[in-house]
């Protein structure tokens, strides 16, 4: 290893750092087919191996025990929480491990900023800091995700002044950063204030945002996380960090945008505004009319066995009453009689877009029957039955033609349009957002009242009995 | 690596991400955040770098919290990633899976 030059380390690391953004870039475009999605992860774990392995060749590395230390107590955290945590609470989990490496970000800054900020080049310095901004507000805003969808944070933190506070630690970050960045007070107070005033604003700015929210707020950071990487990539000259923190920091702002407009909300109204505040006032417009009329199981069962095509619309109840498993059960049961089986999942669906087809996929349901809103809402019309379970804002028609309700313009699964429409349903309580269904009261739906796992175990009982 | 090939190097990878996100189906929205959030992991190798240069204790400090840091987000990131995609079946991977 001695006899190496390091002009010549230099270049293999480079050189494999390339073969890194390859691996990294091909995995991610597997990943956007379920047929390669596989592989892709696997193809881009091997890039990240490959990184890590020849960063160790770097030239000048000292604390090489440190760094395996490091690497062995975050590394085995995290394999034993990954392996462990149910397909219910991905989510959080995902906004924790997002945090980690947004504080990663930050830290990087801050040893260069504390070590080196009297020889870096302005242009470097001021990458270094807006990354560090960035990776700080992203550590802070993601534990507090996480706290929020883990249930350990219960209430949501929300009074007048809070917009203004924000502000003001905003620009008291900003300023920290244009000080050091032109060196006046650059001293490592200004440095520790940059970071503590960045954190604290990750935090205040979470705290207000209700639990709905969060999966745009999550996919947000993490694209802010990889933006983070990318500036410290910068800093450091390592291409492979300013690549993949760029690519995830773009695809997630596309990623961001695209659940916001599936919840009908902009970005800016998901962080300044508090979605459900006026829920008991909202309730009360709306005027719905008809009423709500029950059906039994039995007859459920009957109708199902006896249709050509049934569709089911799964709501995140059915991933807390836990009848994924059922539900499929049901669905296979009725394969057998020969019934076209669909599943239509809305984009937000689950608490996290794509989350339903996670939990669907661990009951065993297979990919190609799971349609989403686009494909499946033309087949509406010729479906004999669509069964809700545990789905409510995303099958309101009021959506489609009451313009003053507040969910007017959210893109619905049009499961009115059905033939006969069953709504598993615990009580007669609104929905989540508080809004009247309309969906509830039309002359082709019948409610089915009960637990989601009870009723679905009655339907199943049905369909054997017919 | 000047400031300005640098610029290209973002500009690029940023129409990339966009492009390989775009024809993404809803139904692997997740898996692909999780995915997404497991490539910026490799900040792991800069919080190395880091770490391996640091010379004063705060640097030192700071470098190690980082490299956990990071190491959790890489970790983290493919484990859970892979888990969830490992679901992923289409009905003729499921007949031949219960015909074994």
């Amino acid at each position: 290893m001695n006899s190496l030059d390091p002009n010549m380390v230099r270049v293999i690391i480079d050189a494999s750092y390339l073969l890194v953004a390859f691996l990294f870039i091909i995995g991610l475009k597997q990943m956007s087919s379920p047929v390669t999605a596989r592989r892709g992860i696997v193809w881009a774990g091997f890039g990240m191996l490959l990184a890590v392995l020849v960063s160790f060749a770097y030239p000048g590395m000292s604390h090489y025990e440190l760094i395996l230390a490091g690497i062995g107590v975050g590394g085995a955290l995290a394999w034993i929480t990954g392996k462990r945590v149910a397909m219910t609470d991905m989510p959080q989990m995902i906004a924790l491990y997002n945090g980690f490496g947004g504080g990663a970000a930050a830290a990087i800054g801050a040893v260069e900023l504390f070590a080196n900020s009297g020889e870096m080049s302005t242009v470097t310095l001021v990458l270094a800091i807006v990354g560090s901004i960035i990776g700080a507000i992203s550590f802070g805003g993601s534990l507090i995700a996480f706290g929020k969808l883990q249930g350990l944070i219960k209430k949501t933190v929300r009074f007048s002044g809070l917009q203004f506070i924000n502000m003001l630690l905003l620009l008291g970050s900003l300023m920290c950063g244009v000080m050091v960045a032109f060196g006046i007070h650059a001293d490592s107070n200004t440095v520790a204030l940059l970071f503590v005033l960045s954190l604290i604003l990750g935090l205040t700015m979470t705290l207000p945002i209700g639990g709905a929210d969060m999966p745009v707020v999550i996919s947000l950071y993490n694209a802010l996380t990889g933006l983070a990487v990318a500036f410290e990539g910068f800093v450091l000259q390592n291409a492979a960090m300013i690549i993949a923190g760029t690519v995830v920091g773009s695809a997630g702002t596309l990623l961001t945008q695209l659940m916001a407009k599936a919840m009908n909300r902009s970005l800016g109204n998901v962080l300044f505004s508090g979605f459900g505040d006026s829920g008991g006032a909202v309730a009360a417009t709306g005027d719905v009319q008809g009423s709500m009329k029950p059906i039994e199981a039995n007859d459920v069962g009957v109708m199902m066995a006896f249709a050509q095509k049934v569709i089911i619309v799964p709501g995140y109840g059915m991933a807390v009453a836990q009848a994924q498993h059922k539900v499929w059960e049901l669905t296979q049961l009725l394969q057998e009689k020969g019934v076209m089986m669909k599943f239509a999942i809305h984009p937000v669906a689950g608490r996290m877009p794509g989350h339903m087809n996670v939990l669907l996929a661990e009951a065993g349901v297979p990919y190609d029957i799971i349609a989403d809103l686009d494909e499946i809402n033309a087949e509406f019309e010729t479906a004999d039955v669509a069964l809700i379970i545990g789905a409510n804002d995303v099958v309101n028609p009021v959506a489609r033609n009451d313009k003053s309700s507040p969910i007017y313009g959210m893109p619905i699964l049009n499961a009115d349009k059905a033939k006969n429409v069953i709504v598993i349903k615990r009580g007669q309580g609104a929905g989540f957002s508080g809004i009247e269904n309309a969906l509830f009261y039309l002359d082709n739906t019948r409610m089915l009242y009960g637990d989601g796992q009870a009723a679905v175990a009655q339907l199943i009982q049905a369909v054997k009995a017919v | 690596m000047t400031g300005m090939l640098a610029l290209y190097i973002f500009m690029l990878a940023a129409f990339t991400g966009y492009e390989v996100i775009a024809r993404v189906p809803v139904i692997l929205h997740t898996p692909l955040m999780s995915g997404s959030n497991f490539v910026h992991g490799i900040v792991l190798v800069g919080a190395m770098v880091a770490l391996g240069h640091a010379q004063s204790t705060l640097g030192l400090i700071i470098g190690f919290i980082g490299v956990v840091l990071a190491a959790g987000n890489a970790v983290g990131g493919y484990v859970v990633t892979e888990r969830m995609l490992e679901m992923f079946k289409s009905s003729g991977q499921n007949k031949k899976k219960e015909a074994h």
